[in-house]
């Protein structure tokens, strides 16, 4: 089972970016293996519009069954909701950190975006 | 004729300009509100309702028995109004521009395109003046659709005023384009003068030939002035801060019909921008590919 969190970094002492459309990148933790990749973002960053619905996109095609970010705003929102992927927003520090208390049961799956959209 | 009234700043007197020459302009004449965002001619043209149409932009229907995720549609769109992936697509229609493109990509055939409700376009008789305005529904994004609706009721030999909405931004351009003259209107101050060169830089890339008019004369210093004369910029009008203007404007009343000593005023533009184009009422429709070829309009020195 694969998790997707929301960083500007590539490892696992990252920072977890707030932002999930305009991640710079996507570190995917595999569950089952323990390892995890870093996939890059930038073209979402620099998007003029729509870039939470593409990163929703990507990570969609990525596999994950769970995303953990900062923030879901709500066209993201729908596109996840339909690829399946359970949304988690959490203000832990790091990657790692996010990835913990996930494992610890402590991240409650969120039910609607929590945030506006910036466009439309 | 297309005659088109633009500004950098906003309330330096473009609906004022717009809806008194219109009045002036002769036995016929249409006048498009471009300013699909909150028109306002019709406050001071008290027409007669001629018409209401409904305007639409196509966008996006799939059928999902035939999509098969493959997204080809979402690497197609610029605007990311459209995903697709597993068997699912989404659709977007806040977002999208209407170009089509997804629907002629598509492998499977799977996508058609069905009317997304923008504005309407309203119709008015007003005396010689027949007032079209655009209504854009609250919270679209995007105005140009709507506006190139309004110009399409421009008509092959009737001269038109365009009263553009304010500014240099992707509306102002989609109302500007295809005008044979455009006048800017501004106020002599340092605000006025500021977003006065913004406009004029905009003209210039579209290359139709342009003039200014002075609005509220008295108010500001002769900065405008100076600009307009080292840039061989003709300035074809000057209406005084003049409190009775401002108080016939404040009652929804022409400044033509409420003060007729200022009538003279708005018909000596007209007879400036008559100078300054040619004779000839053109084709709309050829307007629009004349302005496509560099050179082709008359550069105003």
């Amino acid at each position: 089972m694969k998790i997707a969190f929301s960083t500007s970094g590539e490892t696992l002492e990252s920072p977890l970016d707030a932002r999930f459309g305009r991640a710079p990148k996507f570190l995917v933790y595999d569950l089952d293996s323990e390892t995890f990749e870093a996939v890059d973002n930038r073209q979402n960053m620099n998007a003029a519009q729509g870039a939470g619905i593409q990163s929703a996109e990507t990570v969609a095609r990525l596999g994950v069954q769970s995303l953990v970010t900062g923030h879901c705003g709500p066209k993201a929102f729908r596109v996840l909701l339909a690829a399946g992927i359970k949304i988690y927003t959490t203000d832990a520090p790091t990657v790692a950190a996010a990835l913990e208390r996930y494992r610890s049961g402590k991240l409650t799956e969120a039910k609607a975006a929590d945030v506006d959209g910036h466009w439309a | 004729m297309i005659l088109a009234v633009a500004s950098g700043k906003g309330g330096t007197g473009k609906t004022t300009v717009s809806v008194n020459l219109a009045r002036v302009f002769g036995p016929d004449v249409r006048l498009l509100d471009c300013d699909v965002e909150e028109p306002n001619d019709h406050l001071f043209l008290k027409g007669t309702p001629r018409g209401e149409e409904t305007v639409t932009i196509p966008v996006p229907q799939v059928d999902e028995s035939l999509c098969d995720g493959c997204g080809e549609c979402g690497r197609f769109c610029e605007y990311h109004a459209i995903v697709s992936f597993g068997a699912t697509a989404l659709v977007f229609p806040e977002m999208c521009h209407g170009c089509g493109g997804c629907a002629k990509v598509c492998p499977k055939k799977a996508i058609r395109e069905t009317g997304h409700k923008i504005g309407v376009v309203e119709t008015m008789e007003s005396g010689n003046v027949t007032l079209i305005q655009g209504r854009l529904d609250v919270g679209v994004a995007m105005s140009p659709p709507l506006i190139r609706a309004v110009k399409a009721r421009l008509r092959k030999g009737v001269p038109a005023i365009l009263d553009a909405p304010p500014g240099t931004s992707c509306p102002v351009i989609a109302s500007l384009r295809g005008a044979d003259f455009v006048v800017l209107v501004t106020e002599p101050t340092p605000f006025g003068l500021h977003d006065l060169r913004l406009a004029v830089d905009m003209v210039r890339v579209l290359r139709i030939p342009f003039g200014v008019v002075l609005n509220r004369v008295g108010i500001g210093d002769d900065r405008v002035h100076v600009f307009c004369g080292n840039e061989g910029i003709p300035i074809l009008l000057e209406i005084p801060d003049d409190r009775r203007i401002a108080e016939a404007y404040s009652r929804g009343e022409l400044i033509v019909e409420a003060l007729p000593e200022y009538r003279a005023h708005f018909e000596r533009l007209r007879e400036a921008v008559r100078e300054r184009t040619s004779t000839d009422l053109h084709d709309p429709a050829r307007v629009e590919t004349r302005v496509a070829a560099p050179g082709a309009s008359v550069f105003q020195r």
